[in-house]
């Protein structure tokens, strides 16, 4: 059991009043919020070790570059990978276009590539741009009604043409806890490689991708306690060593001549230019935060959260929900109410202190799907608590009344 | 914290009743059937959408109706639009701005909510462009 009431005193935005009211923070898909320990590192670097980092041969280089490798180190133990197999980059965003770029460059026309209907922008649009570009073939992996990746779909797409297969974790609209390890072992009898958007999962569950088995992961450290502008790239080791860098310039190189380059070694030859250090720092405190409360726990309270929320929106006859039932997904749901827009919703839900996102997520083709232009979305973390989704509840039927 | 945010902007003190009244019963919805322009304008934010036909009488709007899905802000915002652009000249209409939208609306929204705001209005000026053209 979590002490809630303990981890919220940790956030002092909690304590923040909206209109009058208590902030009922459930847009944590979007971005979390931050733990004082967090904010605290981030001043403490700029106010007492700010330098360079691999460069400066001072005492504040040398804290610089310590904190940051033991941020390195701090989130390969939390997924289980080894040190050089973690990349900070600035997002999921640039993980997932590293990989487009780097993966596709000796692609030829006519390779597969297969994603699924629920991508999030980020996992979609670089491969189909790529795709367009290289002119291959993108295709997708379909889902059920019910919000779920449909199996037979998963064996018909990933075939000996498939070069790569990438797949979200967790569904950023549905909630959707896809089979990894299932479509990872298709796409490796394949012989095509295995990349996962984990932005939704690794916040919310443990991961270990020795287990998991995937080939590349890519998450975000602002949607996990941590400072935006920081993302990781976890790459097997022989993988990335084989692969070309994706941004050029300084620090990812180990000796330049007027002629040719050599490349640092793992994981900076993938992290060009200076990076964003004290984010960097700032995410190691912020895992170290997590394994502190532990990651079973925050899991197993989201759960019990989701139930009661599902539970609790089911009841209301106006409230349409997306995805599956609760033993299928993650901490968040999206819905509508009927004949209400998911903006005004939120507008409404915004009245009564309750920050929700609205709209279509970033996954313009699975609204379109759906057959919704956006929906409202409730999405839970660690410091949440059951009567923060009763004041949701009571602010959903001010919706209903509002509109009626 | 932006203490310059007006609390108005956000919040459910936009809902005032005569948006609600357009939002639920709103004016001049429909298609004309040879409209001189017809012009979709997309709101990538949000999905929302609106379809506007107009049918000119010397340089005139004689009548407008319009389509689409979206929020209440831009769904009533069109709806007062329509009313106020007919029988007005091209040239008019081209000078309606964002404030003017705001001042039928009765009320102020953030930036967040302006593309609610002028999406009607972007399609109709939109719509004018490309008839010129």
């Amino acid at each position: 059991m979590l002490k809630i009431e303990k981890i919220r005193k940790d956030f002092s935005i909690l304590k923040r009043k909206v209109h009058g009211k208590p902030l009922v923070y459930l847009d944590n898909a979007a971005t979390t919020q931050k733990p004082k320990v967090v904010i605290d590192a981030v001043k403490d670097y700029y106010e007492n070790y700010n330098a360079n980092i691999h460069r400066s041969i001072h005492v504040l280089g040398e804290e610089a570059t310590a904190a940051y490798e033991e941020a390195h180190k701090k989130i390969a133990d939390f997924i289980n990978a080894d040190f050089e197999e973690v990349i900070f980059t600035k997002s999921t965003t640039e993980s997932l276009n590293l990989l487009a770029y780097s993966l596709t460059a000796d692609l030829k026309p006519g390779d597969e590539i297969v994603i699924s209907e629920m991508e999030h922008h980020s996992n979609f649009v670089p491969w189909q741009q790529l795709a367009l570009k290289k002119k291959l073939k993108l295709k997708f992996i379909e889902i059920n009604k019910g919000g779920t990746l449909n199996e037979e779909s998963i064996k018909e797409n990933i075939t000996k043409k498939t070069k790569i297969v990438s797949v979200t974790h967790v569904s950023n609209v549905l909630g959707t806890v896809n089979d990894i390890k299932e479509i990872g072992k298709i796409a490796h009898e394949n012989n095509a490689l295995m990349i996962v958007d984990a932005a939704q999962s690794v916040p919310h569950m443990k991961i270990d991708v020795k287990d998991l088995d995937a080939d590349f992961l890519a998450f975000s450290g602002h949607k996990m306690l941590g400072p935006t502008g920081i993302g990781v790239l976890y790459g097997k080791k022989e993988l990335l060593e084989e692969m070309q860098p994706f941004l050029y310039g300084g620090e990812m190189i180990k000796e330049v001549t007027f002629e040719n380059t050599k490349f640092n070694d793992l994981p900076w030859k993938f992290e060009a230019g200076t990076p964003n250090i004290a984010q960097g720092i700032g995410l190691g405190i912020a895992v170290d935060y997590l394994n502190k409360v532990g990651m079973e726990n925050i899991e197993n309270h989201e759960k019990e959260l989701v139930k009661y929320a599902y539970e609790k929106l089911n009841k209301i006859k106006e409230v349409e929900i997306y995805g599956p039932s609760p033993e299928k997904r993650s901490g968040l749901i999206a819905f509508n109410v009927k004949n209400v827009h998911a903006h005004d919703t939120a507008q409404i839900l915004d009245g009564e202190g309750i920050a929700i996102r609205a709209g279509h997520h970033c996954a313009m083709p699975l609204a379109s799907k759906l057959g919704i232009v956006a929906s409202a979305r409730a999405s839970f973390y660690v410091y949440n608590t059951k009567e923060e989704i009763d004041k949701l509840v009571e602010g959903i039927h001010k919706v209903i009344k509002v509109f009626k | 914290m932006n203490e310059n945010l007006n609390p108005s902007f956000t919040g459910e003190g936009i809902y005032k009743e005569n948006i609600l009244d357009h939002y639920k019963n709103p004016h001049n919805r429909g298609k004309i059937a040879n409209a001189d322009i017809e012009f979709t304008e997309n709101n990538p934010l949000c999905g929302d959408v609106i379809t506007v036909d107009m049918k000119l009488d010397d340089n005139k709007i004689v009548d407008v109706k319009f389509n689409g899905q979206g929020c209440a802000i831009s769904q009533a915002a069109m709806s007062m639009l329509t009313d106020e652009i007919k029988g007005k000249t091209l040239e008019q209409i081209k000078k309606i701005n964002r404030e003017d939208i705001v001042k039928l609306l009765g009320i102020e929204v953030g930036p967040v909510r302006t593309k609610c705001v002028v999406l009607g209005l972007v399609a109709v000026k939109e719509g004018i462009k490309e008839f010129e053209k």
